[in-house]
């Protein structure tokens, strides 16, 4: 990606560059880790505590939030220059998660101060989790039929009910749900509530996966006291504020936020097949009908690229993520899930390794990514359901009556 | 559906029956849990052998039926319906090597074994992790076989191994020479690493025994696949008939009805290609090898499909342990990599059309 040539000598590129040389250890360097993985709290060596206090404290973790609440403060070309000298070399954000993908950017649109100075310090710092209320057993793609309810009791409320698929539910802090504070109207009912994951009455129970981790929960709050000030919003605005972070969600998944780097992380399909197939005379992947396919993938993935790169560029002004979120988690979905079956392809047995001997750790790896890709075609609201909005909002169709 | 006589009619039923009351995917999930070093349930072998499913392809006067390869194949359907594992496939058509071979002592010392499911046997053919049958250095010198064969299908519990060396098939039997270690693979059933050294070694017969017999694995695999496909559907189909969201079932969403549509004919297609397999073998023809290219190539992008879907169209729960969609995904991509993905079947019928 071509860089302007003012934003190539722009002052802050020499700022963020020593400070990132003085702070990143190279040692580093593909590391990543901690808050920003969804198999919860890997064991952060005193290297990777460092990087991430520094860069905590810096506010760089999440640098276009308010710098009066801890946030880096930058503006839009500032965060670039950012991303791309740590790309330079090979530094990574270890500022992550639910709060700084979906519940920050919510809670800085919709929360009141104290709310927000209350919570959004520690998303900055990398020290608060945060998990997803959201999903019941009832309540899947129809979200807004949910049950669990959060009755007033003057100055709290109390909460009884059950989410499920709480991703990260049994390592995170706290919970933002969507309760039921109106029986009566569907989706006027519904309220927007941060819940202490440590309070009374709030348990979790591990949901075992296809891939054989165990990375979300079924969460169940009997009689749980919730202060009325952790209410975001309006009483019946939850709905509002829910599908807006959901946006915000399906913007950091389709590779626009957080996941960019990641997808593009490591060997490339083409290197992989080159590696494990072999090539021909003229140095070519040698399976002809595989290599036309991983053509096919390669440009896709290009395309991709270069339209999750326009619509930032058309985005510049534009406040926020639009329905066209919509198309990019379903080609971003669509693409994960295609590389990694190539890959599994391209491996063949070697590709489909449980655990023990006879395979190396990456093949290993690649089988347990391969399985636990299948949910985001899933999660963040499905891919039919995405296709749902596109026809509805911004192809104007109409249900069928 | 082909044409069935009365006796493959008993048989399918009697075998549909067995697979759903004695081997539903709930056995698999215990045998899971259990993880007996064979990689299968002991009590179910032994009924297996009894009622004769190993002996289908072995002759009468070996103790077998000689029903042939469209009856064997609707057995291992039924039990692919459910994810039944047992070592019945690689067990009859590693017999059918040695019917087919030109050893007779081979087969005086094995047939009637294999046929009641007293003995266990497997192909080793593979030398790399994708099929690739022109790739073999497995020698054999005064009678010695040495090679290594690193994913060997039931190879934890097999007595006896059909072998592809550089010059044909041999027959190794377990023991002096053979050292067989397990790998955990994603289906969570038998595969073995095996390796040989200068283990004695008895000769079958030269590449073209190869080809056939592999050609026969190929197409028992897709029966099996066939079975998988057809189950994966049938239970994602209720689970639309009965899994209610905005108020409707979902089978009422046009956009997951055309979805089921398309699987149902694809399906079609997959069975015709797997039968026409099984039949062309029976029969004896000449196009046997583009027969089983095109039923292979046809049920690994099948299944792939509706095991995909499987997992898809049950949401979150699809994605769980306990739903049975991801042990079908599992062993499904096991499968497609066995005896040649859809690519290199493909790219085999290609050379055979001479395209
Ligand atoms: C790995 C993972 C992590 C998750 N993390 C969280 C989390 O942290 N917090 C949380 O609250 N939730 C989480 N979820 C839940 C997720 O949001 C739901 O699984 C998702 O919204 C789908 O709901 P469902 O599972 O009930 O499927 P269902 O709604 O039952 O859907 C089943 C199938 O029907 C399709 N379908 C449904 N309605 C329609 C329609 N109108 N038209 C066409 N097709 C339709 C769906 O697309 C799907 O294929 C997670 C899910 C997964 C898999």
């Amino acid at each position: 990606m071509a860089t302007a040539a003012a934003e190539l000598d722009h002052p802050f590129r020499q700022e963020a560059r020593t400070w990132l040389e003085a702070n990143f250890d190279p040692s580093l360097r593909g590391k990543d880790n901690a808050m920003s993985a969804v198999d919860g709290p890997t064991e952060e060596t005193p290297e990777q505590k460092k990087w991430r206090e520094a860069m905590g404290e810096k506010g760089w973790g999440v640098p276009t939030w308010p710098k009066e609440l801890g946030g880096g403060g930058l503006d839009r070309t500032q965060a670039r220059i950012l991303q791309e000298e740590m790309a330079r070399i090979g530094a990574w954000n270890p500022i992550g998660g639910m709060g700084v993908m979906m519940f920050g950017p919510t809670l800085l649109e919709y929360g009141n101060d104290a709310q927000k100075q209350q919570h959004i310090p520690g998303i900055v710092r990398g020290e608060v989790r945060w998990c997803q209320g959201y999903s019941e057993p009832g309540a899947g793609s129809d979200l807004a039929s949910l049950q669990t309810f959060a009755e007033d009791k003057g100055d709290h409320y109390l909460v009884n009910g059950q989410k499920t698929w709480t991703s990260g539910g049994q390592w995170a802090d706290k919970c933002f749900a969507l309760v039921r504070t109106d029986k009566s109207q569907k989706h006027a009912g519904i309220s927007f509530l941060l819940i202490d994951m440590d309070a009374e009455g709030v348990e979790t129970r591990p949901i075992r996966l296809i891939s054989g981790q165990s990375p979300f929960c079924e969460t169940f709050f009997t009689n749980v006291k919730v202060p009325k000030e952790n209410l975001v919003g309006r009483e019946g605005q939850g709905w509002e504020i829910g599908t807006r972070l959901l946006q915000h969600e399906r913007n950091s998944l389709s590779g626009g936020g957080g996941s960019a780097g990641r997808m593009n992380a490591g060997t490339t399909v083409p290197e992989i097949a080159k590696k494990y197939r072999g090539t021909d005379a003229e140095g070519r992947i040698a399976d002809a009908d595989l290599r036309t396919r991983i053509i096919k993938h390669e440009m896709d993935q290009r395309a991709f690229a270069l339209t999750l790169r326009r619509a930032a560029l058309e985005a510049k002004g534009n406040a926020g993520p639009s329905a066209a979120t919509s198309i990019m988690k379903n080609v971003g979905a669509r693409i994960t899930q295609d590389r990694a079956e190539l890959n599994i392809e391209i491996m063949g047995m070697q590709g489909l390794g449980w655990e023990g001997e006879g395979f190396t750790e990456a093949e290993l790896a690649q089988t347990r990514s391969w399985l636990w890709g299948k949910a985001v075609s899933i999660y963040g609201g499905s891919t039919e359901i995405q296709n749902n909005v596109i026809a509805k909002r911004i192809l104007g169709m109409l249900d069928h009556q | 559906m082909a044409v069935l006589n009365d006796e493959q009619v008993m048989l399918r039923d009697m075998a549909r029956e067995w697979a759903d009351n004695e081997s539903p995917v709930a056995a698999f999930r215990k045998l899971r849990a259990a993880a007996p070093a064979e990689g299968f349930d002991r009590d179910a072998w032994g009924a297996i052998g009894q009622m004769g499913w190993a002996g289908v392809v072995i002759p009468e006067e070996f103790g077998g039926s000689a029903f042939g390869y469209l009856s064997l194949g609707l057995v291992v359907e039924q039990l692919g319906r459910n994810l039944s594992a047992s070592p019945l496939s690689s067990t009859a058509v590693a017999a059918s090597a040695i019917v087919m071979g030109s050893s007779d002592k081979a087969k005086t010392d094995w047939l009637a074994k294999l046929a009641g499911g007293e003995a266990i046997a497997t192909l080793a053919v593979d030398e790399g992790p994708n099929h690739d049958r022109n790739f073999t250095t497995t020698k054999v010198g005064n009678g010695k076989l040495t090679g290594t064969k690193p994913f060997v299908a039931e190879g934890d519990s097999a007595d006896v191994f059909v072998v592809a060396a550089e010059d044909g098939l041999y027959l190794v039997a377990r023991g002096e020479g053979v050292t067989v270690s397990h790998r955990s693979m994603a289906d969570e059933r038998s595969h073995a690493h095996v390796a040989f050294q200068d283990a004695p070694a008895e000769k079958l017969g030269g590449p073209e025994l190869t080809a056939a017999v592999l050609d026969r694995a190929a197409a028992i695999t897709c029966a099996e696949m066939l079975g998988m496909a057809e189950s994966a559907f049938a239970q994602t189909n209720d689970y639309l008939k009965q899994r209610v969201q905005f108020g409707q079932v979902l089978s009422t969403f046009q956009a997951l009805q055309h979805r089921m549509a398309k699987q149902f004919t694809e399906l079609q297609l997959m069975r015709s290609a797997v039968e026409g397999a099984l039949e062309a073998i029976d029969a004896g023809r000449s196009d046997v090898d583009q027969a089983v290219s095109l039923a292979k190539a046809t049920a690994g992008e099948t299944l792939r499909l509706v095991s995909r879907e499987m997992v898809q169209l049950h949401g979150g729960v699809g994605m769980t342990d306990e739903y049975d969609a991801g042990l079908y995904l599992k062993r499904a991509t096991v499968l497609e990599v066995m005896w040649g993905n859809s690519a290199w079947h493909r790219d085999r019928f290609a050379r055979l059309n001479g395209y």
